[in-house]
């Protein structure tokens, strides 16, 4: 049975509630980082945007609005399966936690799909700086300048997303089939879906940075 | 100073040197104070290959038409730039003695995530084979602030291969950093409030702040740049929308932040050391607490003080002119709180006193100069030259090194359980002052008559100055080189230290010298603050209570 598996807590914790809670305040500290780390590419795409709004508006109009747009319902809503797959683990309904966890990889696994798709149509338009790039006469010289931080930002997204897809699937092939997380211990869950969350607050600040601004 | 002891008799376990025997031992543990070992020989091995940078350097100077070729000359520079700044001095006592003594000293058994930190060193060792690899293809000739459209356009060097070593050796930094935070939040002995902690143990709380939130901030210019150098974005090229003064600013909000990351742990440290060999508490705690966290949150607000000439608006000039002599009220809070602290002590004037007495000497020249510099007027004159090469290496190393020195003898015996011989570290230490000063003091006269740097050659009425530099800094190598090998003697022939050596307060004197692997077999209560010196009788008391007379 795996509820009978007890964890110890390491060394320097008092009790596990201890190791737990010093987990959390980790995955803080380092989201804290990790705003900084966008915040400064954001950042200086704004610049650039105050600079060059006309040629930015021009060159945003070529983002696809469609795979944006299903991509942040899609991750917004894997933020609620997250959130109940924790709820779950929280009240020790171990089925129902393994279901949301899976239901959350297959939004992210969507979420990838759309984005690989998106990439695909920029390539066929012609908007990938410095490997298939067409500058249109309206957005010289600057429009190239929005679309080198679309695939800078956009891909360091999505390799935040990937992290978090193998963490869940650790969670799940090794901390839960182990009986590892149990309603007293549930914390390396949260863990990671907090991060989940902050990969997702990501997308709701590049969503509009991208996709509407210069549209209306 | 030595205090006769005998080891605490409840300990049955071994040292944390004996706990294992096999290189496995070392490689995989998490204990961290094997991880500061093993971070204090890499760092150890690029202080010295950053030193050749610099033989070379002064070498080449010695003469006006200078010996290296303009590009190898470039190269050397960049080179020592980048070591000494990325595989030295960021990680330098944060990483050694920081990693060896914060849990100790606030009584845990470890650090929260000894598995991290063990990844923070081979990301760190990851990165120093990156800059390897760029030394031996041929090195950098940008300096080590990779100026655009300079390094992303013309640069004929490996620039990539760089900006991604810094990139990953950032890493290292935020898993050190953040262990930190944790730590101190979260595994403070019972008894351990923040208003008992060691200075030292503050002074790296500080810093791994400034770690954690300018760290992420380099990683996203070195992803830029690198992106920008390999495939040519033209982010920062100005025929392309681009803005070369972006990436400055992007560059010195994270590197000048990081000069506190230099210096903030060596003021922890002088400020331990300081305490000890006055026997006296140290003057004003709560002021020298605050205005490390100070120094900390203003650090974020100054970077374009080394921009002034570059073209920046006279109003923002006007701002961050100010913001930087802000940032000087702390600093000058602690020079006078560390020296209030040695009035009507017993000074001893030990190895580790006389570095820190060298660092407050040489961290007040270089902190007032660097009020000059951040005059506006006075900075248009001496811009870009030797004044500033001489300003930031007072800071640095007349500072920053010192300490490292003086907490590396401070605590030598507890880290390896021998004391070293006094005698030729004291003159190590008073060689280094003079070597410092011979080699650096010079430069700010170069300065002042407005030699610049980065120059290859130099008009003939300045070799004078220049040879003297170049021969203080034969001396400096001497006496960087010498602990070396005293040091490493008494590895196997120093005498056996007690716990206690030098009669100091701090929880890490509570435990054998070296500490078992888990520091303490029981969880210390803590009754004291740190420094509980008794200036009248000599005695003390450890931070757990007990009382010794002297």
């Amino acid at each position: 049975m795996p509820s009978e598996y007890t964890v110890e807590p390491h060394i320097q914790y008092a009790s596990l509630e201890h190791q737990g809670d010093s987990a959390q305040d980790c995955m803080w500290v380092f989201l804290a980082t990790e705003t900084v780390f966008f915040g400064a590419i954001i950042f200086t795409y704004f610049l650039y945007r105050v600079f060059y709004s006309a040629e930015f508006d021009v060159a945003g109009k070529d983002a696809v609005f469609w795979c944006g747009s299903v991509n942040i319902g899609i991750l917004l809503t894997s933020s609620l399966t997250m959130v109940l797959a924790v709820n779950s683990g929280a009240q020790g309904r171990r089925r129902a936690m393994i279901w949301w966890l899976i239901a959350t990889m297959a939004l992210g696994f969507i979420f990838m799909a759309v984005k690989g798709y998106e990439y695909y149509q920029d390539f066929t338009d012609r908007v990938v700086p410095a490997v298939n790039f067409l500058m249109k006469p309206e957005e010289a010289p600057a429009g190239e300048l929005f679309w080198d931080f679309y695939w800078i930002a956009t891909a360091l997204h999505a390799i935040h997303l990937t992290i978090g897809l193998a963490l869940i699937a650790y969670v799940l092939l090794w901390r839960i089939r182990r009986g590892e997380i149990t309603p007293e211990y549930y914390q390396p869950l949260e863990v990671i879906a907090i991060y989940w969350s902050f990969v997702d607050t990501v997308w709701l600040f590049l969503y509009p940075s991208i996709y509407l601004l210069g549209r209306s | 100073m030595s205090v006769e002891a005998a080891q605490p008799a409840d300990f049955a376990q071994p040292s944390y040197l004996d706990s294992g025997h096999t290189i496995r031992s070392w490689l995989l543990t998490t204990d961290h104070k094997r991880i500061a070992m093993m971070f204090l020989a890499s760092i150890t091995f690029w202080f010295f290959i950053g030193g050749m940078a610099a033989t070379l350097v002064r070498l080449s100077l010695a003469t006006p038409d200078g010996l290296l070729q303009p590009d190898i000359f470039n190269r050397a520079f960049t080179m020592h730039g980048i070591i000494m700044v990325w595989l030295f001095l960021i990680p330098s006592i944060p990483a050694t003695l920081g990693n060896f003594f914060v849990p100790i000293m606030i009584g845990a058994h470890d650090l929260a995530f000894p598995r991290l930190n063990l990844l923070s060193l081979y990301v760190f060792n990851l990165s120093g084979l990156v800059v390897l690899y760029a030394v031996l293809l041929g090195g950098v000739d940008t300096g080590w602030y990779f100026y655009t459209p300079y390094s992303t356009l013309y640069s004929n060097s490996y620039v990539f291969a760089a900006a991604m070593a810094i990139f990953i050796n950032g890493y290292s930094s935020i898993l050190t950093g953040l262990n930190f935070v944790v730590t101190v939040h979260k595994l403070r002995a019972p008894g351990m409030t923040w208003s008992r902690l060691p200075l030292f143990v503050w002074a790296i709380y500080a810093v791994s702040v400034v770690m954690l939130l300018a760290t992420p901030a380099l990683a996203m210019d070195m992803i830029l740049l690198g992106a920008d150098r390999i495939m040519g974005l033209g982010m920062f090229d100005p025929s392309r929308g681009g803005d070369p003064l972006l990436w400055q600013h992007m560059f010195w909000f994270y590197s000048h932040p990081a000069v506190y990351i230099m210096i903030l742990p060596g003021m922890g440290v002088v400020s331990e050391v300081i305490s000890c060999y006055s026997r006296r508490p140290i003057f004003g705690y709560g002021g020298m607490a605050t205005s490390m966290m100070a120094i900390a949150v203003l650090g974020f607000f100054v970077w374009a003080h080394h921009m002034f000439t570059a073209g920046i608006s006279i109003y923002s000039a006007v701002v961050f002119s100010l913001m930087s002599f802000v940032v000087g009220v702390p600093s000058a809070i602690k020079v006078f709180n560390w020296t209030v602290s040695l009035h009507k002590g017993s000074i001893i004037f030990d190895a580790p006193m006389i570095y820190a007495i060298g660092f407050i000497l040489l961290f007040t020249i270089g902190g007032l100069t660097g009020l000059m510099l951040a005059t506006l007027a006075v900075d248009i004159h001496v811009h870009d030259t030797y004044f500033v090469v001489a300003h930031f290496h007072y800071i640095m190393v007349g500072g920053a090194v010192s300490a490292f020195f003086a907490g590396l003898h401070y605590w030598w015996p507890k880290i390896t359980g021998r004391l070293y011989p006094e005698a030729v570290a004291r003159f190590t230490a008073l060689l280094t002052f003079v070597g410092f000063n011979v080699t650096f003091f010079p430069q700010f006269v170069l300065g002042y008559l407005g030699m610049p740097r980065r120059y290859y050659a130099y008009p003939p009425q300045w070799q004078s100055w220049n040879v003297l530099s170049s021969a203080g800094a034969s001396i400096l190598a001497v006496a960087y080189a010498l602990p070396l090998f005293y040091l490493g003697w008494s590895l196997l022939y120093g005498k056996r230290a007690g716990p206690n050596p030098w009669g100091a307060t701090g929880l890490e004197w509570t435990t054998p010298s070296p500490p078992p692997e888990h520091n303490f077999a029981v969880t210390p209560v803590v009754t004291l603050g740190p420094y509980s010196y008794d200036p009248e009788d000599g005695s003390y008391r450890t931070q757990d209570g007990t009382h010794y007379a002297l």
